[in-house]
């Protein structure tokens, strides 16, 4: 074998460039340029859709689509019209420098960034002499005092930090469940009996307050609550918690310990209280022992109890706080 | 003429016709008191035959899986108790019988007809007290609705399951939430009040009548309601939105930076 053979392969080279028909062919290009006129036609024909649509179709008028069903035909056509008129200007200056515009291929030379060696000279003497020129070197009195309202201009958005603050303090670890508190309906504002749930009933209940028409939507997300009734043996809990529900009837926050959705899925058939979020699984009967899905702790279970009247009423605050984890909570 | 006249005035006349009337009277009562007393009669009967009939309709249909006398059984519950109103949502919807041991009793074709449903009701509601079918004269949402009232009832209660829409969501292993659209007032009053399968029950202190009536009338709003927006994509939220974005949205860009970028010939 000689050596020639043995050379590695030779490179290629880039492909001879080729020139689209419309380049060498008239007819060709002139068809091109009619195709682009088209997509620039059909645009115009959009907008004049869209401004049709606004100004003559009424507004209380529904067509039938297949797939999509009864529309509003004014916004339908709106929106179709801005759609092609938007989509048919791009498509034509696509399809303009694709068929039409010069497709010479250009080598762009590259060459070094840095400055010739004289020129930078220049400009550092430039610089110096006008430093000079401005007498900054001189006039301390204006170089301080620019430089304090300088960097009090600059540290002064550090201040706004402070709207990140006041620290929640204990609020978070507390709600409005305090012994003797109703239960009312969310939403009707109503006491509640025992004897008003059945077997397999659930409520969705907030505490009483004077004014219920201004309840807090920040004190709604804490003390939102479930009432879940069950047959009384079916429960598996230890006396203490045992002691907290009342005949049958269990009541639960409603905020995910995960992340603070409202857990008010349940399954009268298995007992299971959801979420809908990410679907933690908590099994009513063991008081709310996650059993399947992210979350890390049982939902907390309010003690309840009857007053004198029969309705039912908070025996006790909440044991913990209530939702999702935070960096103060108590253990 | 004269000879009436005469007749009249004889003293023997007041006494008889005293009587005659008297016997008319007496016969009269008899027979309309006899015939009060029998149509008071075929109503009970009409009654006892028609739970007679119901219960016949159970023995056949239903007394396999819920026992012959509705006690329950290993795969179906005790019936005592269940009301009327949950034998003809189960069976009037044709939830029952279940046409499958799957996890969920689906809406179809109901196996009975009307007078073969209320019957097995009327028979059911004899075994225990129990909700009734909610009449027409209770179901006045129209009239008694607040739709403001009963949608916000509606997001805190049913939401969570039925979607904010109502148009129904999944559960935990093959159960599901059907959607409330297209359901009839009589069936969404007696799901609430009898908890069908999964879902748990509303009671009417609870929820009052009255809110019972102002979320039906907000999910009919919500069923009349015409699209505003474009393509509603089943108004189930984010899953249908998503998969028409990465599907036919990518797809379709996807498409447009081939055309861009293939070289004209």
């Amino acid at each position: 074998m000689s050596n020639k053979e043995l050379e590695p392969l030779q490179d290629p080279g880039l492909p001879a460039h080729a020139h689209r028909k419309a380049d060498h062919d008239e007819a060709a290009a002139n068809r091109a340029e009619r195709q682009v006129a088209i997509l620039f036609l059909l645009s115009a024909l959009g907008t004049v859709l869209f401004i049709y649509s606004y100004i003559f179709i009424e507004n209380n008028i529904y067509i039938y689509i297949p797939i999509l069903g009864n529309q509003h035909a004014q916004q339908l056509f709106l929106g179709l019209g801005f759609a092609i008129a938007l989509f048919f200007i791009g498509a034509g200056a696509v399809h303009w420098a694709k068929t039409l515009m010069s497709d010479t291929e250009v080598i762009a030379e590259r060459h070094e960034m840095r400055s010739s060696d004289e020129d930078r000279a220049a400009l550092i003497a430039t610089v110096k002499e006008e430093v000079g020129a401005v007498g900054l070197g001189r006039r301390s009195l204006i170089k301080r005092s620019l430089a304090l309202s300088l960097g009090l201009v600059g540290i002064s958005p550090l201040l706004l930090l402070r709207d990140l603050g006041p620290l929640p303090g204990d609020v978070l670890n507390q709600t409005t469940w305090a012994e003797g508190v109703h239960l009312v309906t969310d939403p009707g504002n109503r006491r509640l009996r025992p004897e008003d749930l059945e077997v397999g009933a659930v409520a969705h209940v907030l505490p009483e307050i004077e004014d219920p028409e201004h309840r807090s939507l920040n004190s709604i997300a804490k003390d939102a609550l479930l009432l879940i009734r069950i047959r009384p043996e079916e429960f598996r809990l230890d006396a203490e918690r045992l002691s907290w529900t009342y005949q049958g009837i269990i009541a639960f926050s409603k905020i995910c310990s995960h992340m603070g959705c409202a857990v008010a899925l349940y399954e009268q058939t298995t007992k299971h209280l959801l979420c809908p979020c990410h679907q933690s699984t908590f099994d009513v009967p063991t008081g709310a022992k996650v059993i399947f899905g992210p979350s890390a702790r049982p939902l907390p279970q309010l003690a309840i109890k009857v007053d004198d009247a029969g309705y039912l009423v908070a025996a006790a605050p909440f044991n913990q706080a209530v939702g999702p984890s935070f960096w103060e909570r108590k253990k | 003429m004269r000879k009436l006249s005469r007749l009249r005035r004889r003293k023997i006349t007041a006494p008889v016709l005293l009587f005659l009337a008297l016997i008319v009277v007496g016969n009269a009562y008899a027979f309309i008191g006899a015939t009060v007393t029998t149509s008071g009669a075929t109503a009970s009967n009409a009654r006892s035959t028609m739970v007679d009939e119901g219960r016949q309709i159970f023995l056949r249909g239903c007394s396999s899986c819920h026992g012959l006398n509705a006690e329950g059984g290993g795969i179906a519950p005790a019936l005592i108790g269940v009301g009327a109103a949950s034998v003809d949502f189960q069976v009037g919807t044709g939830r029952m019988p279940l046409a499958d041991m799957s996890q969920q009793a689906m809406r179809k074709t109901p196996v009975y007809n009307e007078e073969e449903t209320a019957a097995l009701a009327e028979y059911v509601a004899t075994l225990a007290p129990g909700p009734a079918i909610p009449g027409a004269a209770q179901l006045t949402y129209e009239r008694d609705g607040n739709t403001a009232e009963g949608g916000e009832l509606f997001r805190t209660n049913c939401a969570m399951c039925h979607n904010a829409a109502g148009q129904g969501g999944a559960l935990t292993q093959g159960k599901y939430a059907p959607t409330v659209m297209g359901v009839e007032a009589k069936y969404i009053y007696e799901a609430m009040i009898t908890g069908p399968q999964a879902m748990p029950v509303f009671g009417e202190k609870a929820i009052t009548p009255a809110e019972k009536l102002s979320m039906i009338k907000w999910i009919k709003a919500v069923e009349s309601e015409k699209g505003l927006g474009g393509a509603s994509l089943g108004k189930v939220g984010p899953v249908t939105e998503g998969l028409v974005a990465w599907v036919l949205g990518i797809g379709l860009l996807i498409g447009i930076a081939v055309w861009l970028t293939t070289k004209s010939r």
